[in-house]
This record gives C-alpha cells, structure tokens and sequence, in this order.
C-alpha cells in the first residue's frame, strides 16, 4: 500500500519536483535512455502490453490492447488526454502541476513505442498553473535533447504541442477532445471509426490518459511484468484516488488497488468528519452509481470488483457523503453538472438530462408530484435504455447515461427519501 | 453503375431476408426494401450525422443486441436488424418526446404545418399526450439572418441539416451551432448575414419551421397548394423543380432531386424569382404605337397590323431574335415562322455573349452533369460557375469534396470553387491563348496542373469567362481537353433554354436537329417537310443590328429577347433599334427593346406554358403548366401561328405537343422524341439525346482555332455576370431585386496605386463602346493590369465588353 510509482519524487522533493534537475536527480529521463538505446519500438509496446496496464481516464480500457489496434500507417499521432474535469477528480492536476517531467517522458516513450513524430498535450483550459509548468518542462527537455530531432543520438524525433482546452468537460470525451484540437466544435464523434483507425486529422491515433502516460518511466525503468505483478492481476499497479467530501482526511492517495473501501475511507482519509455516519459515496466520478456501507464497504477497490457490484473505478473520484447529505440535492447537483456540460448535438442528452434536472428543481423546491418519481425513471430509460450496468444508452456518447447514475443510484438506495419528498405536497403542479 | 450479384447482400430485417445494396446505409436500405425508419437529421445529399437519435434500430452484434442509429451504419452481409422491438419502439418514441417537449407547437401559425416532419413523425410514432410540466424554452423569434431567410430558434430540433448545407454543399459555411447544451442554437457570425446564392435550400430541408423564407411566409397553407413538377428556366442547368400556386398566383417553387441534375437543390434565383411571374407590370394586352405612343389594342388590330408590316417587306429584310428563354416548341415555332413565312435566314437565338451555335450544339464528346461525380480531373475555363449556373458549381464543388476530383480553376479573378481548387491560374483577359500554349506544354508554374490533366477522366467545362474575351478561346481549350485521357468536354453558356434554342435551329448555322444550314441534305430533308427555306447562311445577331443600323435589314421579330440591355455592345443594340423601320416584340414586359418597338404582343411565361426545354448537357425534360397568364397573354407559338396564317402561311401549330410532335419528325437529333418519355413520374431524369452516337446529324469536333494572344497597352477588361444581374429575373423580383450588388471598378491594390487612384474614389472608365461613372474597389485576386467590371447592373449597362479599359478619376465637385 506505500508503493509509489507516480507520487515519490513530489513527496520527496515538495518544493521542486516539477524542475529537470530535481527530476533528472531521481531518476527521470534513465528509462528514455534506456529505452531509446537498448530497446526497439517493438519491446516498448511489449512492456506495456506485459505490464497489463489499463487506462486511467476512466473507462480502463487495457493501454497495450488499446495500442495495438493502430493500423501500419503513417503518420499517426499520440494525444495526451489531460483535459480532467469530472467532478471530484483531480489526481491528474497534480501530476501535471508537480512531476510534469514524469508525464514528458511517459510521453516519449509511449511515442517511441508507438512510432509516433508528433504528440499532443491537451489540458483543460482552467489548469493554468499545471499547463505553465507542462510548457516549461517541454522546452527544458527539447533543450536537454529529450525532445526534437534525435533525440539522445537515436535518431528518434519527436515534437510535443501543448495546447488548452476551452472550458467544456465533454472534451475530456477522446474524440471531443480531437475535434477541439483541430479547431471545430467538442462534440464526440460516432464510432466506429474510433481514434486508433481514423483519429486526430483522419489519422491513426492513440489518445491516452495523463495518469496512464506518467506510469510509464516506471513501466519501462521496472520492466512491465514487475508492474503486473503490483495488486490484483486485472487491476495492476497503484491507482491515485482522488478523495473528497465528508472525511476527515481528504486528497490524494496513490494505492495498490486492492484495499476494501472500509480501509480507504476510513483509515487512508480518517474516516467521516465531524463523527457523523457514513451514507453514501461515489467510487469512480459523477458518473459512477453510487455505493452505500450496508451493502459495498468491504468490497475490494478493484476495477473488476466494483463493475461487478454495477458501478465503476471510473477515474478514481471517490466523493463520500454522511448522514446529513440531501441526496436529492446532490443527485440535482450533479444532473445540473451533466445537463450544463451536455455538447448539445444529440438530442436525448441535451433534452434529457435539462428535463431531469428540472424535475429534481422542482422537487427540491417543494413542488414535486408523486409522479414524478416514475417520470424520472421513464426519462432516464429514454436517456439509457433498461437502465442497467454497463449502461445502453440512445446518445452518442456516454454523457448522457451519466446523468442517470445518480438517479437510479437515489432510487435504488434511498426511494423513502424522494417518496417523502414527492408526496409533501396535497396539491399536485401540473 | 449496373449492380452485378456481388454488389449485392442480405441482411434480416425485421425477420425477413432482404438482399440490399453493400455498403449502402441501413436507414436508405431498409426504405428500399419498404421499410421506412423515422429521421430527421439524415437528408440522402448529405454525411450522416446521427444526431437527431430518431433512427435508432436494434442490431445484433457478438456482443449482443445494440441500439445504433441506421443513418450511421453501413449494411454488411448477414446483418441482423429490428427496427421495430420494443427497446427500439421506446427510444424513437422517447426522442421524439424529447424533441417535442421544448418546441413551441406554434402549428397553427407555423408555414411548415401541413407538411412538416416533426407533426408527421408525431402522428406515426410519437406519444399521445405530454409529461412535461416545466417551462419551456424561450428565443427571441424570429430572427432575420439575411434579406431573405428567418430564423425562429425555438422550433429548431438542431437536425444540423442547414449547418451541413451551408458548410459540406454550398461552401459557404455561415451558419453554425452556438452554445451548447439546452441553449444550443443555430446562428451566424457577428456581422456576417447568411447571405448565399443558395439559402432557400436550407429552408426546404428543415425538418421543421425555424427556418422560413420571405417569399411565402404566411402565403398560404401547403394543403391548400396546387402543384406541377417543371424545369427551372433560370439557367441551362435545367434543375428539376415543383411550382406551386394558392389561387392561381404562383406562391413557392422547390427543388426536386432528379439525380443526374439538381439532386435537389437550387439557387436561391432558381427558387425565388417566381415573383416576376405575379409582377403588376407584366403586359395583359398587344400594345401598338400610335404617334410615338404606345396604346393598348386588341389582338386582331395588333397581328393585322404585323402581319401587313412583314409581309410587306422582303424576307430577307427582315431578322428574329430570340427564344433562349422559351420552350423549345415555342423556338421551334419561332424558327419555322422565319423560315418558312417570313423567309428569312437572318436567326439567332445569342446574342454575342455565348459561344459558336455549332460548338455549343453538337461538341463531342460531351460530358453529362454526371460525368463530373466520375471524374479524376475537371478543368474549369469558363464564367464563375457559383455567378452563372450555380447549381452546376455545386455539383462540381461536390465532385471535389466528396468523389476527391482535382479541380483547376483557369479565371481573370477569384471565383466560387478556388477554394476548392487544386489549382488555380490566374491570368488577363486577352492572354488566354497564351496560358493555354503554356499549360499543354506544361511550362514551369503549370507543370503540376498539366500533370493532373493526364490522369483521366477528365471533364473540362470551357466558356467565356468574360464577355470581353472572345468565344473561340472555349474551342480552342475545348480541342486540347478532348484528347486528354478519357476527355469529355462541357460547353457552357448560361442562358435558360439556350442549348434547346439551338437544337431548334434559332441560329444562322443551324437547321432544327443539329443539322448545319449548309448542309444540302438537312435542308432538302426539312423542305420535304416544311416546303422552301432560305438557301444562304444568316447573319448572326451582330450581323443583324449592323444590318438594322446601315439599313439593309429593316425589320425585327423579338422573341424574348432584349438586345439593349444585353449584346455586348449597347450603343449599336441601341442604334439598331432606333434604325429599324419596324419591329415587333413578343414579351412579357416592357423591356428596354420592346420600349422601342412598334408592337407590342404580350405572351405567356414560365409555369403559364407547356412544352419541353433541354439543358448543357442535351437532357430534355418537361415544363408544366399551372397558372393562366395574366390578361390577354397567348402561348408564343398560337401568337405565331396566327400571324402565320395572317401572311398566308401555315405553321400547322394547334397545340405545343402538336409540335414537339412535328420537332420529332424533321429535327433528326430529336427523332422518336415524345412528351410521354419525359412525363414527370415516367421519365424523372429526362432523356439526352444522342450527342455521340451514329444518328446525331452533325458532330462538331473542336479544332484549335489558333488564336493569338491580344495585348493591350492600358488596363484589360474583364467583364462578367452576377447572379443578380439588373436583368428581368431579378428586377422584377422584390425579394431579389434588393439584392442586386453595388456596382463598382475592381482594381488590383497596386495597379490602383500606379493608376494613382484609391478605393471608393469616383472613376470615369471607358472602353470603345461605351462607358460608366464607376466607384474604384480593391479586389487583391485580379490578374495584374485588369479591371473587374460586373456585368448588366444598371451603372454598368452602357459599358460595352471591349477588350481595353481606361479610367480616369472624376476630380470632387468642391461645393
């Protein structure tokens, strides 16, 4: 559990682990070297395939498997999702903001594996300080022949553009993201094709996650089967959870997964604060339904065991709510999120989730109708058909069904609560 | 394309084998195959987008039955598909809920109801009553987006068909998604109106009433239109259209997609400049001059009168014009009129602004509209497609964007496809012959463009580009591209009906049929039928108003033509006119001609008369009636035949397909031809008729005339058309008349300098024939040492299209 992969040197060095001396002095830049001058393309793609590796943006999808789909033409691309905007996740702001060398060269190396020339770097628009100091470590490394033509006399060349996002969450969507890197509106696009066959400008591309790419140096340093061999076989390696909410302890924790709930909420973070009980939590972002301690305490923080309990790991975003918690209000909190952030292309999302929003409004306001609580479920099905885990969905892209997790999560765990609520009133609106 | 057996799969549909197209999309398959699936983004001109969500359809995959829209899945062997299970019923029910739930319902008011697909869908397969009790969403409505089109945001279901238009068809990308989520809304640009010769398209595609357009909002209800399918005349595209009438006015005019041509769409004057039709000051009654006056007469008064006047002169006195924008049995009544009762050669149906009749008729191998999707390389050397036949620059635009064609734009100045363009020569006008030594010889700068002009097919559009360069440099081009690998040629000219005009012989080189007026044979073929016809060759409408002005002609029939306000050289047109000793003007209004003739004789128009007209390509399709014309207006060819008999001829004319019949008998190229190929429904498409086989009479191979490249000392003229030139179409059109653009001088930013006059300054520019007080305007895409001058607005009238230009700056009248 004091493993640290990806949080050591920003621990270590907490006032300058982000420079190149402090990263060059701990390690950094050995694997590249490594890499580029023993190995061929071929074996880094194999210690990241070997390492088992599954992405960290949310939808932990294998990193090598992903790789693999890459079709043998050139050029290809390699982009750098770093546009984290899920409510409550913010492990990537501070990978960026405190170790951005660490990703730098997680990028080179999963460029040199994929024989990538050009790399992208999109970070969302609000992570100002974390992007200032990405920019300062790509020049650095083009500096100290990390970056460019040759790189370290290989004769590996590599470019990085960094480039920021505008201010919508849907671009943290992959193919979002690549239509606002060229410039056109962030809505996700139909796939198939997906990214690998037809991505950035119609070419074969890889989009990966920032966490994903800073596990690198060490993947590749370590060797991908010592990775592997970190935590349950399908949930190698440490995970950083963002923690927060009603806990004593909130932040940060880089884990092996495989911990109980029970131990990361209440030993990691120091349990509920202000001595209140636990109610409920959200174990992967906003999306994620939502657990509850009588039934998911002592379930094992694994990608598999979480899906199998119908929710997800998603990015690592753990929200804990206790006791006093309006479930109501916070399911509206994060419909409200979904409905504002929704791209507005498709029309079950964009209707949808403002309807659901109004509706849970309109509860709160004192104004519900006993009806609507069938409503809401009827909506919700429209949005994502059956309502089941992994969702269906009618939309483009899994925005939508994500407005539905917290009402199915409020109906399924505390439907006393919204009946309440809904049937205060003697006189029904409508 | 013939589908042999491989192009062909099966796929389960709803249970049943179905063998469809491979790769078609599953959304058009399943319609083929009967089964309609309910969309309103999906248009079959367009990319799929899957927005809309109300195609979603249930398809089997390993992974098991998946939700997906069938706009955006391509059909693959042993496909699996319900299009109508319970999970799929529910999510079209669903969207179509969602849709609603925010849209006004404003129905009652609204120009679509009637016949709009979200009330349609709702009726098929939507909710029966409403859940939603929250507040709608609220938009200022309707909004103008341009001088023609409006916009009502809150019946908007963000189909993204207008974007699409605008942006993938037409190219000019002015509309777009602002915001997004609940307010996402179409818009324009800031300060950027949606102004595209082709806005109407958009509010025929929309799904719904947001977008209106000013000609019939609140003109009538769609259930109470009457309807026929016709041919726009607007241009010699011949783009296929429904005309519609409430109380028989003329109130819409859509597109209709016939493949091979429009595909749809149209220009907004192909849509909008019906208005001309309804016009107060259209003639409802002959008109004879009486003491310099004009005053109104009866029809027996008035074609005694012309009757007396022509018969009494020698035929060969006399000329006709016209007929580029009639029906072809309306031309061909016209023809057979000169020549067998007037007896006269002296015919043309141009007026020195198109290309040699014989070229234009009969150049082989012609390339169809359709060609251009086959493509590898279009060579365009002609007038600014998006000016002149706008439809067909969408489909070339089109044969670049979707089929990846090469395009090479040859042009004095910018044009609509450069953008589009993979090459682009830029050159003067007069220097023609010379660009194109060096670009079939492939010299320096135009090496690549020559090497695209290898890689075949290859389709060259060759025109005037301007009206001060000459016809012949279009042969000269026309002679190189049809050796290139698979090289067809796509001679254009815009007006109406022209090519039609043509086959109908309203040249002086041409007898109906494409047969040549020299031809011994052709013409003893047609006196078999038609008795005598004159033996010499006629001269041509230049040779016609010179005649008029020196005397030897003396008479002139007009047929809808206006040579004042269009040969190239007004002074003499207007000369011309004033010499002649008498003519008579069939029209439908006063035009700047028929305000000099002598009489008068109001006809009837477009969407008035029936009859047949052929475009670029050689396509005969059919024109329908639907309104009466206004007043005493009569056909052309009854007005014809009644004069005939008047002066003792007989043009066997009782009705226009007694005379599409008699064209099938003496015009060899028309030989066969009947009504009932062409009816609408029958023959959708139109037929061509042979260009390149054994019985086309007369082939007309283009030879290199040998040109010499013209150099003029000063500034070189490049004068051309716009759109919405100050002709009828527009003028007496309300809605397009506003849009008529400023005239102006446009001068290259340095020769303007050299020439020491800057932008907005006011210029006296001349050319031999004429001249104009023009504004000076930068225009940084023109060749060196040339100046842009549109054509026909009314301060550029009385230019004249002479090679040379001079200006001189009018000093400001100190007050």
């Amino acid at each position: 559990m004091s493993t640290s992969i990806l949080t050591g040197r920003m621990n270590a060095r907490p006032t300058d682990s982000h420079t190149l001396a402090a990263y060059e002095q701990t390690g950094g830049y050995v694997a590249l070297r490594k890499a580029l001058i023993e190995m061929d393309s071929a074996a880094v793609a194999a210690e990241v395939k070997a390492s088992n590796i599954r992405g960290r943006g949310g939808a932990n999808f294998p990193t090598g498997v992903k790789w693999g789909f890459l079709p043998p033409t050139f050029p290809r691309y390699l982009v750098v999702n770093g546009d984290e905007s899920e409510p409550g996740t913010f492990k990537d702001r501070q990978l960026l903001e405190r170790d951005p060398h660490q990703l730098v060269e997680g990028v080179i190396l999963a460029a040199y594996g994929l024989e990538v020339q050009q790399a992208f770097i999109y970070i969302r628009g609000e992570y100002a300080k974390p992007a200032r100091r990405v920019e300062r470590a790509i020049a650095d490394a083009y500096a100290a022949g990390y970056l460019g033509r040759d790189i370290l006399g290989s004769g590996f060349d590599l470019e990085i553009t960094l480039h920021l996002g505008a201010g919508a969450y849907i671009c943290g969507e992959e193919t979002a993201l690549l239509n606002s890197l060229e410039g056109k509106r962030g809505e996700p696009r139909i796939k198939p094709p997906f990214p690998a066959v037809e991505g950035l400008y119609a070419k074969p591309t890889i989009v990966n996650n920032v966490e994903t790419l800073s596990n690198l140096p060490w993947i590749v340093g370590k060797g991908g089967t010592t990775y592997a061999g970190l935590g349950p076989e399908t949930s190698a390696g440490t995970r950083i959870f963002s923690v927060s909410g009603h806990v004593n302890n909130p932040g940060n924790f880089e884990v092996v997964m495989g911990l109980t709930w029970r131990e990361l909420i209440f030993d990691l973070c120091g349990g509920i604060a202000g001595g209140r009980d636990l109610k409920c939590w959200i174990p992967g972002g906003a999306s994620a339904p939502w657990f509850v301690p009588e039934l998911h305490l002592d379930i094992p923080v694994t990608i598999d065991d979480t899906a199998a309990e119908a929710s997800m790991l998603g990015s690592g975003a753990v929200v804990v709510m206790d006791e006093s918690t309006n479930v109501v209000g916070a399911a509206h909190r994060i419909v409200r999120f979904f409905s504002h952030e929704s791209c507005g292309q498709c029309t079950p999302c964009r209707e949808g989730t403002t309807w659901l929003e109004n509706v849970l409004a309109r509860i709160l306001d004192g104004r519900g109708r006993p009806a609507d609580v069938e409503l809401l479920l009827d909506v919700s099905d429209n949005i994502s058909p059956g309502l089941k885990w992994p969702p269906a969905q009618t939309t483009i892209c899994p925005l939508g069904p994500s407005a539905v997790s917290p009402i199915t999560s409020i109906l399924t765990h505390f439907r006393d609560e919204i009946d309440a609520m809904v049937g205060a009133l003697e006189v029904p609106v409508g | 394309m013939a589908e042999t057996g491989s192009d062909r799969i099966t796929i389960t549909m709803d249970g049943t084998e179905v063998e469809v197209p491979r790769g078609q999309l599953l959304i058009a398959a399943a319609e083929e195959a009967g089964t309609y699936i309910p969309r309103f983004c999906w248009h079959p001109r367009m990319k799929p987008v899957g927005m809309c969500r109300m195609c979603l359809v249930e398809i089997e995959t390993p992974r098991g039955r998946l939700l997906t829209t069938s706009c955006t899945t391509p059909v693959s062997d042993g496909l699996v598909v319900d299009t109508a299970s319970d999970v799929a019923v529910k999510a079209q029910e669903g969207v179509l809920e969602f849709l609603l739930i925010n849209h006004p319902l404003d129905c009652p008011v609204c120009d679509k109801g009637g016949e709009c697909p979200l009330q349609d869908q709702t009726l098929a397969y939507g909710p029966g009553e409403s859940r939603f009790v929250e507040p709608k969403r609220h938009f200022e409505k309707p909004i103008k987006i341009s001088e023609l089109i409006l916009l009502d945001r809150e019946r908007c279901i963000l189909c993204a068909r207008c974007t699409r238009f605008s942006s993938e068809v037409s190219g000019d990308p002015l509309l777009e998604f602002a915001e997004r989520g609940t307010v996402t809304q179409v818009l324009t640009f800031p300060d950027e109106p949606f102004a595209s010769y082709f806005s109407g398209n958009t509010v025929e595609i929309c799904p719904v009433g947001a977008l209106t357009a000013k000609p019939y909002r609140f003109r009538a209800r769609p259930w109470d239109l009457e309807a026929v399918e016709s041919v726009s005349l607007v241009d010699a595209v011949g783009s296929k259209v429904s005309v519609q009438s409430s109380q028989n006015e003329v109130v819409r005019i859509n597109g209709v997609d016939n493949g091979p041509t429009n595909q749809g769409w149209l220009s907004d004057k192909d849509r909008f400049s019906f208005e001309y039709i309804n016009s107060s000051q259209r003639l409802t009654v002959p008109l004879v001059r009486h003491n310099g006056e004009f005053e109104e007469s009866s029809w027996t008064e008035a074609l005694d009168l012309v009757a007396g006047k022509l018969g009494s002169m020698a035929g060969s006195a006399i000329a006709g014009l016209g007929g580029a924008r009639s029906t072809n049995e309306e031309a061909f009544a016209f023809g057979k009129f000169l020549r067998t009762v007037v007896v006269t050669p002296h015919i043309d149906a141009q007026l020195a602004d198109g290309l040699d009749p014989q070229f234009l008729a009969t150049a082989t191998p012609r390339a169809a509209i359709d060609d251009l999707d086959k493509a590898r390389t279009i060579l365009v050397w002609s007038a600014d497609l998006k000016e002149e036949l706008p439809v067909l620059y969408l489909r070339v635009r089109g044969a670049a964007t979707t089929h990846g064609a090469r395009i090479i734009v040859v042009h004095p100045r910018r044009t609509g496809l450069d953008d589009v363009a993979t090459h682009k020569i830029t050159y003067r006008p007069g220097r023609g012959p010379e660009v194109l030594r060096k670009l079939i010889a492939g010299d320096g700068t135009y090496a690549e463009a020559r090497a695209a002009l290898d890689d075949g097919p290859v389709v060259a559009i060759v025109g005037r580009p301007g009206l001060s360069e000459g016809p012949r440099l279009a042969e000269a081009v026309a002679a190189f591209a049809r050796d290139l690998p698979a090289g067809k040629i796509m001679p254009v000219t815009r007006r109406g009906n022209v090519y039609g005009a043509l086959d109908m012989g309203l040249a002086p080189t041409l007898l109906p049929g494409r047969v040549a007026a020299s031809s011994e044979q052709g013409r003893s073929r047609l006196e078999d039928v038609w008795g005598p016809v004159p033996e010499t060759a006629g001269k041509s409408a230049k040779g016609i108003l010179e005649g008029l002005e020196e005397g030897t002609i003396t008479g002139l029939v007009l047929l809808g033509s206006d040579p004042v306000r269009d040969f190239p050289d007004p002074g003499l047109a207007a000369r011309a006119l004033a010499g002649a000793e008498f003519v008579v003007s069939l029209d439908i209004f006063l035009s700047d001609s028929s305000h000099q003739a002598d009489v008068v004789l109001p006809v009837e128009s477009f969407a008035e008369v029936e009859g047949t007209v052929t475009n670029l390509e050689g396509r005969v399709q059919k024109v329908n009636r639907l309104v009466p014309g206004p007043g005493q207006s009569r056909p052309a060819w009854a007005v014809l035949d009644d004069l005939s008999r008047r002066m003792g001829g007989d043009l066997g004319a009782h009705s226009a397909e007694g005379i599409s019949k008699e064209i099938a008998t003496v015009a060899p190229a028309y030989r066969g031809f009947g009504w009932d190929m062409v009816d609408w429904g029958e023959g959708r498409e139109g037929v061509i008729l042979p260009l390149d086989e054994g019985e086309q009479p007369l082939q007309y191979v283009p030879v290199d005339p040998g040109l010499r490249s013209r150099s003029s000392a000063g500034l070189s003229l490049h004068l051309a058309r716009v759109l919405y030139d100050d002709g009828v179409q527009t003028r007496m059109s309300p809605s397009l008349a506003s849009l008529m653009p400023a005239a102006a001088v446009y001068l290259h930013p340095r020769d303007a300098r050299a020439l020491g006059v800057a932008e907005g300054d006011r210029v006296e520019a001349s050319t031999d024939l004429g001249d104009a007080e023009l504004v000076v305007a930068y225009d940084d895409s023109i060749a060196r040492r040339t100046a842009y001058v549109p054509a026909n607005l009314p301060e550029t009238a009385m230019l004249g299209a002479a090679p040379g230009l001079t200006i001189e700056r009018l000093e400001e009248v100190v007050g």
